[in-house]
């Protein structure tokens, strides 16, 4: 079971937390500055597996942002590996081509589009196309929402 | 212009996301945003930011509480509110409405107010009370997208104690006609197990039917909960792993839809999961394994592809062939494939393959022996990633013979290592090795050295409490023993001498307690001089005050001659006034035992520091300042568990629950006693969390009556996995030359230019893989039993006593009781009597080990048993002798009910449930299943039995033994029993039954002269002032009949105003039990081998006196 999923730029900006295991504030105050300082010190090229306490510690960078998410001890790095790269496959294909930037500015779409993947740190949704249908779905009806809303009331 | 410009471009990424068009307000809106973000960008400083989030933070206040603010707006604060949050600012005064909008707002605004609120609370924050409303609300609703909100709500941050709010809802789900839906709750329902596994107890035919779900999506969501259930008990769920294989044969063979497909390798993570569940099924199981030999030959020979998530399901099959019982060829393929992953130019697959080798290599030692360059160049690996696990796989791999080669690289990779928990984990690992193999004393302590300088301050208390006791306890051999102390206290004192380096705080309280203890050892060593060095650091101000402790306490014993006396009397002096009380302690001992030599030599022996001291744990020196105060209008001491109760009497709070919102599977715990801490702690388990904090807050476990403990923390807590300590048995003789020479030839085949650099490096490997070889082979089938010779490590006596059973760890009055206890031995004649002629149809589940029989024919109908019947015409005969309670109905459902009734049999608490069929019709596949915390159901904490058949109106009576191991002052049994009506669909009941200490206690049969043998031997004791029964003539033999009615005490004798009273916990603990009546209050002294019996038993002696 997935613990938590960290974004976070090369700066060391967090973009996007998700912690799917209850924690007080200042723990994970503390697994942020850990992993960010951790992850950002790794050199190029080099595996893309750590341990952080009991847990194991799964990273991959993506352009200038950096996804980084915690396992449980039985869990299957290269499988966590494949699952932050579907994520932002299905980011990529929300926003057409996504980047940095995107996320910045409507995180909370990246967060509609990871509860529809992941749900309780499991893998919800493994096809790409269902994600992206349900998403739309709820987007849509928000469209036709603000459409309602947007008429003149008499 | 040039604004309209920027407006536009901010609305840009929302117009690439297919967002609506942005209207007038939303895009001044979501400009905010955007120059916030634009703003924080802009800035250099992190006080600048701070400065404009807290303006920020201000401006949102204030919009959030203006009344005029309409849910289209509040959306957008949330969502900047949301982004302060994630930059670490708190905006606590945004949850409330956050929950406001997640209520009132429309689709789109309840999604951010969801949302936000799912960020903002943590699991048992105070305001997720207002929440259930709304997400009742939306789980009712018609609309799809609202109720997989609040399905995702409920999974994200719901605690436990809000479960049964919603389960019912949720539960409906199941059967919705959208998958998403369906299979939305089934994953919520999996988040509801993993934090109150008993709360989804009674729906588990309905996740059966989500596992054969026609959508796949949902069955893999099922199989989450299945892998979760499997983990915790694999033997109820064998007669599945058939299915699992027939799925999984499907998967591989590309039968799902192509939709699951991930880079065209069908639903990787299905298949993952089954080969997990797959590899807890077949663990240990022959039977099994072999049903899933084929498809996992198939699934290794299908994942072909060169892609990641071939690799990961590769390297799962690899574990699941590892696991399971084992077959040659395939752990042949598998052994190729982690060949491929070590060999890999890929980094990560290098480290998993690390990984599997490490997970194998005690199954298959030879295996690292192929390898074994490969894992000599990772030991230089510029990855200290994968050094680590390289160190982690000769650690595995470590015996007599390569012992210190492998220390020696651990030692290196220390040196380098700067992350804390990896240098506390390796250098726990580095000190067992040494502590297990240790060639010689010189290199056990050089090595020691090493592990406490680099340890530093976090290192684990047990490895330095481990080194001492190993000091001072020695080995047979005297003279080894001396030589081993010299050669610590030698180092030490030149470690003390070099004085530069600055060495952490444990290491230097091991140097001054050796010092302290041993140096005398050193011939023509001045203890002034020691003294002198141990002095020198009091002056250094890096060390800690528990440090100073130490010096001081190792100065006492060593103020032999004048010049050491006048050195700590200095020392005593200096730190006299110190504001420490700790230390001002020490200082004062000093100086007292600086004074007095003879008074030294009695308290502080020459080389005793191991010997066991008599320690009066009942503190009886005090007796006559106890009874002095008593006299002078002291109040008596009450223990915690008395002064609890008195103070929920006192409490005018009330903490019991409003009726209807109490959960199902809660009511059904009985409400025995409202007054006792039962009451208290029931309620509070409803409450969810501050169980937990109780149990924190003290250790006493009392404070827990009636608490059900069914779930753990798992998935929270670290779990510590039980560590291997197996390595291959060893050859004793040395190295072999054959295994050598193998090694050799291989690494011949495999590189061709041996330049220098590589004679170097098979020389390592030659050292490193000694003793590893051909001859252990034998031991590839299954782990090897043999225990690794322990050198070192001795085992205590106590903890040998312990191990050996559960009987007390006192030599002298074994014999005493081994004639109180041969006749307790569990008489399983009892057991199979119900197999007797009076018994027309009767089975026996598992070997007798718990006993299921079902009667039916001839039997009067079952509307005839009723609570308070006498059970005696059902109960099997040799049964009926025995004394029982009443019959107690505990659940019934119209078809099928449930009365129980407790035989207090002389070695177990025989729970015997009545199932009795209500109805004309036939009950099929019946079973029952008692599970237990605290008590323990015959040989494991849980039986389960089956009976196939239960004709109309029958009855059928399961008997359970149970035992309690661990004194706990209630035992809560789940009772669940699970029946298919002739044509209808499974069911099942779940209940919980409580049991309390006194079913577990019987009366033990001893003389006065025993009595006072074992009084001596045992060592916890607790002494309490009870009331005495007054309305009597002889209140003391009253009292004691009352104690003995209610609890099934032994009266031992009676002699004067002192009486003396034995029982036992089954299976077989003894508590003593004196008492001393004067004037109004008895004086009850208990002891006991168990720590906390006394004090659970004295409990219930109290209530029975309050009640009587």
């Amino acid at each position: 079971m997935m613990r938590f999923l960290l974004l976070f730029s090369r700066q060391g900006k967090l973009r996007l937390q998700k912690w799917f295991t209850p924690l007080v504030e200042r723990e994970r105050k503390k697994v942020v500055r850990d992993m960010t300082l951790m992850v950002l010190g790794r050199p190029p090229r080099s595996c893309n597996f750590l341990h952080w306490k009991d847990l194991k510690v799964v990273y991959k960078r993506y352009a200038s942002l950096y996804f980084c998410c915690g396992l449980d001890d039985k869990d299957n790095e290269l499988l966590a590996l494949e699952v932050l790269h579907r994520y932002v496959e299905l980011l990529d294909k929300y926003f057409g081509n996504v980047c940095e930037l995107d996320i910045i500015f409507n995180f909370e779409k990246a967060y509609f589009i990871l509860d529809e993947f992941l749900m309780g740190g499991e893998v919800q949704e493994t096809s790409k196309v269902t994600v992206a249908k349900s998403i739309e779905a709820s987007d849509m009806l928000q469209e036709t929402m603000e459409e309602y809303m947007s008429k003149p009331a008499f | 212009m040039s604004d309209v410009v920027e407006k536009t471009l901010t609305a840009l990424p929302s117009l690439l996301s297919l967002d609506s068009q942005p209207g007038a307000g939303k895009l001044s809106v979501t400009s905010k945003l955007g120059s916030l973000i634009r703003g924080i960008t802009e800035l250099t400083s992190k006080h600048e930011e701070e400065k404009l989030i807290k303006k920020e933070l201000a401006a949102i206040k204030e919009h959030v509480s203006s009344p005029n603010t309409t849910l289209r707006q509040m959306k957008e604060i949330m969502v900047r509110a949301i982004y302060c949050e994630m930059l670490g600012f708190e905006a606590s005064f945004c949850y409330i409405h956050a929950i406001k909008l997640a209520q009132q707002g429309s689709m789109f605004e309840k999604r951010v107010g969801y949302l936000a609120v799912s960020l903002f609370l943590r699991e048992g924050h105070d305001l997720l009370l207002l929440l259930v409303n709304t997400v009742l609300k939306d789980l009712q609703s018609t609309n799809l997208i609202e109720v997989c909100m609040a399905l995702t709500v409920v999974s994200q941050i719901f605690p436990k104690d809000m479960i049964p709010a919603v389960l019912p809802l949720v539960e409906d789900k199941l059967t919705h006609s959208k998958e998403i839906i369906r299979r939305k709750a089934v994953l919520a329902l999996y988040k509801f197990y993993l934090m109150a596994p008993n709360q989804v107890q009674h729906i588990h035919d309905k996740f059966r039917r989500a596992l054969c779900d026609k959508d796949p999506g949902v069955m893999t969501a099922s199989l989450h909960i299945y892998l979760q259930m499997i983990k915790e008990s694999p033997e109820n769920y064998k007669e599945l792993a058939g299915s699992f294989v027939v799925i999984l044969k499907q998967v591989v063979s590309g039968k799902l839809p192509a939709d699951f497909s991930y880079h065209s390798v069908p639903a990787p993570w299905l298949q993952m999961q089954l080969l997990r569940i797959l590899a807890l099924l077949g663990k240990e199981d022959q039977r099994t394994s072999e049903i899933m030999y084929e498809v996992l030959d198939e699934s290794l020979r299908r994942a072909e592809i060169n892609h990641n998530i071939t690799y990961a399901i590769l390297y799962e099959c690899v574990k699941t062939v590892y696991t399971i019982h084992p077959k040659s060829e395939l752990l042949e393929k598998a052994a190729k494939c982690i060949g491929k992953f070590v060999l890999s130019p890929k980094i990560n697959l290098k480290y998993l393959g690390l990984k599997a080798l490490t997970y194998v290599v005690q199954q298959d030692p030879n295996l690292a022996l192929q390898h074994q360059m490969t894992i000599i160049e990772c030991l230089d690996h510029p990855d200290p990633i994968i050094k680590r696990e390289t160190l982690e796989l000769l650690y595995r791999i470590t015996n007599a013979q390569n012992v210190t080669v492998i220390v020696e690289k651990m030692l290196d990779f220390l040196r380098h290592s700067r992350d804390e928990y990896t240098v506390i984990g390796l250098v726990g690992k580095v000190a067992e090795l040494a502590e297990k193999y240790a060639p010689d004393n010189s290199w056990f302590v050089q090595t020691m050295n090493a592990v406490f300088s680099l340890g530093g301050d976090a290192m684990q208390p047990d490895i330095t409490n481990n080194f001492l006791r190993l000091l001072a306890e020695g080995f047979d051999n005297a003279e080894e023993d001396r030589q081993l102390r010299l050669l610590a206290v030698d180092s030490y004192l030149s470690l003390l001498g070099g004085e530069a380096a600055s060495l952490p705080q444990p290491f230097l309280q091991i140097i001054s307690w050796v010092l302290g203890e041993y140096s005398y050892l050193k011939v023509g060593q001045d203890p002034t001089d020691v003294l002198a060095r141990l002095g020198a650091l009091l002056e250094r101000h890096d060390i800690t005050t528990e440090t100073r402790c130490w010096v001081l306490a190792a100065m006492g014993k060593l103020c032999t001659t004048d010049g050491a006396l006048r050195r700590a009397r200095e020392v005593a002096h200096q730190y006299s006034a110190c504001l420490d009380t700790a230390l001002r302690q020490q200082a004062m001992e000093l100086e007292l035992l600086g004074q007095d030599a003879p008074l030294r030599h009695r308290v502080l022996p020459h080389d005793a520091s191991c010997e066991d001291l008599e320690v009066d744990s009942s503190l009886s020196f005090l007796d006559g300042f106890v009874s002095e105060a008593l006299a002078l209008g002291a109040a008596p001491y009450k223990p915690p568990h008395q002064r609890q109760e008195e103070l929920s009497q006192h409490k005018a709070l009330n903490f019991e629950p409003y009726g209807p919102s109490l959960p199902a599977s809660l009511s059904a715990c009985s409400l025995t006693d409202r007054q006792s801490p039962t009451a208290m702690s029931l309620s509070s388990g409803i409450s969810g969390n501050s169980t937990e904090q109780m149990q924190k807050a003290s250790s006493n476990t009392l404070k827990l009556d009636g608490v059900k403990k069914v779930w753990g923390k798992e998935g929270y807590l670290p779990q510590k996995e039980a560590t291997e300590e197996a390595p291959p048995p060893v050859a004793s003789s040395a190295p072999t030359p054959s295994c050598q020479q193998g090694g050799a030839e291989h690494t011949q085949l495999a590189v061709s230019s041996a330049g220098e650099e590589e004679q170097e490096k098979r020389q390592l490997a030659a050292t490193l893989f000694v003793g590893l070889g051909s001859q252990n082979s034998l031991c590839l089938m299954g782990k090897p039993d043999a225990a690794p010779k322990r050198i070192w490590r001795r085992q205590r006596p106590d903890q040998e006593a312990l191990d050996g059973g559960s009987r007390p760890p006192v030599s002298s009055v074994d014999d005493t009781l081994d004639g109180l206890f041969d006749d307790a031995v569990p008489d399983s004649a009892l057991l199979y009597s119900l197999d007797g002629p009076s018994v027309p149809q009767s089975c026996l589940d598992g070997g007798g080990e718990a006993a299921g029989g079902s009667l039916d024919a001839g039997m009067e109908p079952a509307l005839a048993l009723s609570p308070g019947d006498a059970p005696g015409s059902l109960l099997p005969p040799a049964l009926l002798a025995l004394p029982r309670s009443d019959m107690e109905a505990l659940c019934s459902d119209g078809t099928l009910s449930v009365c129980a009734c407790k035989v207090y049999q002389r070695d177990a608490l025989l729970l015997a449930l009545f199932l009795s069929n209500a109805c004309d019709l036939p009950l099929e596949e019946l079973s029952c299943d008692v599970t237990s915390e605290e008590a323990k159901v015959t040989d494991g904490y849980t039986t389960a039995a089956s009976i196939s058949l239960l004709a109309g109106r029958g009855v059928a009576v399961v008997l359970h033994h149970l035992v309690m191991e661990l004194p706990s002052s209630q035992a809560v049994v789940a009772v669940r029993v699970s029946y298919r009506p002739g044509a209808g669909a499974p069911t099942q009941q779940a209940v919980s039954l409580s049991l309390s200490l006194a079913d577990f206690i019987r009366p033990l049969p001893v003389s006065t002269e025993e009595y006072g043998r074992l009084w001596l031997s045992f060592s916890n004791d607790v002494k309490q002032n009870l009331r005495l029964l007054a309305d009597s003539e002889d209140p003391l033999a009253a009292t004691l009949a009352a104690l003995k009615d209610k609890l099934r005490l032994h009266i031992v004798d009676i002699i004067g105003a002192e009486g003396i009273v034995a029982c036992q916990l089954v299976p077989g603990q003894p508590c003593l039990l004196h008492c001393h009546a004067h004037g109004g209050t008895l004086t009850a002294w208990l002891r006991s081998p168990l720590p906390t019996l006394p004090d659970c038993l004295l409990y219930h002696c109290q209530k029975a006196i309050e009640e009587s």
